[in-house]
């Protein structure tokens, strides 16, 4: 049996890197039908799959991807979604080399199943074959649900109530519904039209969707239960952090989410089609090793950057961006400084980012994530040219809703406390989960929150038991 | 989309913006602002709020660049694609002080909803507002229902007495006991009247204007410096003590764009006008 099967996954054509650093185009372009039949029919079909345990949504993996092998992608994506809202999203962001496909049984001896790959496939199959038809929709409970934040954690709550028949409203402080999908994820790694085409379906539903209303500020929480029985919170965690070093203020320096806000939502790539600018630097330097840090290096060198340095404190091994990620990075040509720490930088005439000094590194002991911690090299100091800087180095949760409602228990980062099992934060009535709850994590995990409160809420909209 | 309930020139280059809104007004106060993209391709961009009601907000606008400028063209029936707000801090309240309130361009504007706030909380209100020239002054009747005093000031001396806001401000501080100090409108109105309150010590307060693009706390373009510490203008601002703020990076930071605004106007003015 073994000796039969294919020990690499079927490969993804993707446009080449010459090509690609050109547009904000999508890099790979998926599976077409035979790949996908091939790369399916590599699963084992497992009696006790591995791989769903590794998924924190658990989706019947073996179950869609035999379908896919049969060639009936009707029933994969319908498969698909009965645990997961946004497949085509999962498919392409989600860090599958750590979660469902680390854990197939095929990654023992060979490459695992290209369960993303699939995943992805199925919907832009069904996406393909244009507007999904409505299902039959459930008898309202008169129950109204209020659900703050649009990202994928408030979209899979509202998508999982609205089926139970309760009426939902989201309140989105942007012009765009999305999230960090939208707003921070670039075109070339996850195209917009996918999210509005899912947000659409929603809406297609019933959901309610409010943009440009600002909880905290157009209406508090309190106001909020004045109409609605129940709130879930999925803000994410948008507060951008700096390194409160001098010259951080300098013109040229930004904040991740300033540059890719102005990137993505604001589309100021297609500058001046569209107003809003963005600075178009030369050399660029990203400072941080995530996916973050990633989408910035690969966005500025489609603005056009002769150079693009990601620097960061540790070494390629302690990266958290995922592999893919930092893959397609080096394909581009983007240079990896690695075991470096800038400590100031200085400034031109006009207060412009001219240079940036940093300190060499090393590694030491290990700290508390279990990562070898890097310590400065004394007297290694030195300074670099450079006139844009983009700071990728974590974000928090919001403040405006914790100091607009008192008694929500908030934890030391910021972050809103919740009860796991559940997602029941200190507050009747309130729910949350996702990034607003765990400070930055993934995709996946803030939908995986968002079933368990959805469950939960509905739970208490029909017995009134908190 | 948001309607545009009435659009008007109150003076050249400073207009009266009204829009249909049901859901701002329960929260609005002074001090406050919303954030408005004309159309699918605009910018956001803050301006202050000058009044509000169950089914509308207002605001005055300076037209200077692309934004301004589709704001300026927009007549009622038609459509924005962004309004959203209150945001920003409100203006911190006092009671019973005697408060100098200096305005100049669209913060003649946005200074009403302040006074007004300051009135009705039992303060004193002494009112100035500065124009380049006579016909460039607006609302005094306005003004004057909030302001126990009001002064007009122009540059060229046609109306009111001569020189900037400072000038005046500093005459009228040298014989009035005054206990605030509120300022409204450009960057440099605001720190003008900040250095020359300084030196004798009376609270300043002043409503900036740094560069924004969410206004929630999400970016961090509007951070400004204030007592050396760096803040997020939209979310612990907008209006900060005029003596704590680092001027220097403020103004710094608010030529950013600069060449790609001409740039976008000259652009804008091709599409436009051929
Ligand atoms: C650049 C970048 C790249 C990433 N890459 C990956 C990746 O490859 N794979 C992966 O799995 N994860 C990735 N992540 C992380 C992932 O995007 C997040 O974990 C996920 O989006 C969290 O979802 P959420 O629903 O909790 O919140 P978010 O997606 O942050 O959405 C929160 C929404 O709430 C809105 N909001 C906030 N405050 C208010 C308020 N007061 N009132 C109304 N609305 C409000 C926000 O505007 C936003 O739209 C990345 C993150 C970033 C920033
Ligand atoms: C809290 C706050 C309240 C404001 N209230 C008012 C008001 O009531 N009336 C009014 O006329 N103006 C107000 N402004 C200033 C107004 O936002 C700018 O004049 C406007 O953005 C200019 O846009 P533009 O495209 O027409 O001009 P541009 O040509 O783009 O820019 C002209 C100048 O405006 C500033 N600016 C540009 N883009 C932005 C932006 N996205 N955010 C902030 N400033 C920017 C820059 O410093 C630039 O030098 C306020 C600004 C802030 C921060
Ligand atoms: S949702 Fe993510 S973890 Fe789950 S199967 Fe899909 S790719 Fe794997
Ligand atoms: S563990 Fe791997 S081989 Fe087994 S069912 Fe899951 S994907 Fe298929
Ligand atoms: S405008 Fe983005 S944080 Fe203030």
């Amino acid at each position: 049996m073994a000796n039969k099967i294919e020990p690499k996954k079927t490969p993804m054509r993707e446009r080449s890197p010459q090509v690609r650093v050109k547009d904000f185009n999508e890099v790979p372009y998926g599976y077409n039908d035979e790949e996908a039949i091939r790369e399916a029919k590599r699963c084992l079909q497992c009696k006790r799959p591995t791989c769903v345990q590794g998924c924190p949504v658990e989706i019947d993996i073996p179950g869609f991807i035999e379908f896919i092998a049969q060639g009936d992608f009707t029933s994969a994506i319908k498969r698909l979604k009965e645990k997961n809202i946004l497949p085509a999203v999962c498919g392409r962001v989600c860090p599958q080399e750590d979660q469902c496909e680390k854990v197939c049984v095929l990654a023992k001896k060979f490459e695992p199943v290209a369960i993303g790959r699939l995943e992805r496939f199925a919907a832009d199959w069904e996406a393909a074959q244009g507007e999904s038809p409505i299902p039959q929709l459930p008898e309202s409970t008169g129950k109204r649900v209020a659900v703050i934040g649009a990202g994928p954690g408030g979209l899979t709550v509202a998508g999982d109530l609205s089926r139970f028949g309760h009426a939902i409203t989201i309140f989105e402080a942007l012009h765009k519904p999305g999230g960090v999908l939208v707003y921070g994820i670039p075109e070339f790694r996850l195209p917009k039209k996918i999210i509005y085409g899912e947000v659409d379906y929603l809406v297609r539903c019933g959901v309610e969707l409010k943009l440009d209303f600002v909880i905290g500020k157009t209406a508090t929480i309190d106001q909020l239960f004045e109409e609605f029985d129940a709130v879930y919170i999925g803000t994410g965690a948008g507060l951008p952090w700096f390194m409160n070093i001098p010259g951080e203020n300098l013109n040229g320096v930004y904040s991740a989410n300033e540059y890719l806000t102005r990137a993505n939502l604001m589309k100021a790539y297609l500058f001046p089609e569209y107003d809003t600018p963005i600075v178009r630097g030369k050399k660029v330097a990203v400072i941080g090793g995530g996916n973050v840090a990633m989408d910035c290096a690969r966005t500025a060198l489609r603005l056009g950057a002769d150079e693009v340095r990601i620097v960061y404190r540790r070494s390629r091994k302690e990266m958290p961006a995922r592999e893919e990620e930092i893959h397609h990075g080096e394909q581009e040509g983007i240079i990896f400084e690695f075991l470096t720490l800038p400590v100031k930088y200085l400034s031109n005439e006009y207060s412009w980012v001219k240079s940036m000094e940093c300190l060499r590194m090393k590694l030491g002991e290990p700290d508390a994530s279990g990562r070898r911690r890097p310590v400065p090299i004394e007297g290694s100091n030195y300074i670099t040219e450079v006139d844009t800087v983009v700071c990728a180095i974590g974000q928090s949760p919001n403040p405006l809703i914790p100091q607009t409602t008192p008694d929500l228990k908030i934890g030391k980062w910021g972050n809103i406390e919740v009860d796991e099992k559940t997602g029941k934060t200190s507050k009747k009535g309130c729910w949350a989960g996702g990034d607003v709850v765990r400070g930055g994590a993934t995709v996946i995990l803030a939908m995986g929150d968002a079933r368990v409160a959805a469950r939960s809420m509905h739970e208490y909209l029909t017995t009134a038991v908190w | 989309m948001y309607k545009v309930l009435r659009r008007e020139k109150i003076v050249p280059n400073i207009h009266l913006l009204v829009i249909e809104s049901d859901a701002i007004h329960q929260n609005a106060q002074a001090g406050e602002f919303v954030v408005v993209r004309a159309d699918e391709k605009g910018e956001r961009i803050p301006l202050n709020l000058v009044d509000w009601d169950e089914k509308s907000v207002s605001m005055v606008f300076m037209e200077i660049g692309t934004s301004t400028r589709k704001l300026a063209a927009l007549t009622a029936g038609d459509e924005i694609a962004t309004l959203v707000g209150p945001l920003g801090k409100p203006t911190e309240m006092v009671q019973g002080k005697r408060i100098l309130c200096l305005g100049g361009c669209y913060g003649i504007g946005a200074l009403s909803p302040v006074i007004r706030a300051y009135k009705e909380h039992g303060n004193t209100v002494i009112t100035a507002i500065e124009a380049r020239s006579a016909f460039l002054l607006y609302w005094q009747e306005k003004l004057k229902k909030y302001s126990d005093e009001f002064y007009e000031i122009t540059r060229d001396g046609t109306q009111g007495l001569q020189g900037h806001v400072n000038d005046f401000a500093n005459e009228y501080l040298r014989t009035n006991q005054v206990d605030l100090v509120y300022a409204q409108g450009c960057t440099y109105l605001t720190y003008l009247t900040s250095e020359t309150t300084r030196h004798r010590g009376i609270k300043t307060i002043v409503g900036l204007n740094p560069i924004m693009v969410d206004a929630t706390g999400m970016c961090g373009v509007c951070r400004v410096i204030v007592g050396g510490e760096t803040k997020f203008g939209c979310v612990d601002g907008p209006e900060f003590d005029g003596h704590q703020v680092d001027w220097e990076n403020l103004l710094a930071r608010r030529k950013i764009y600069l060449s790609d605004e001409v740039y976008s106007l000259s652009f804008f003015e091709c599409e436009t006008y051929g």
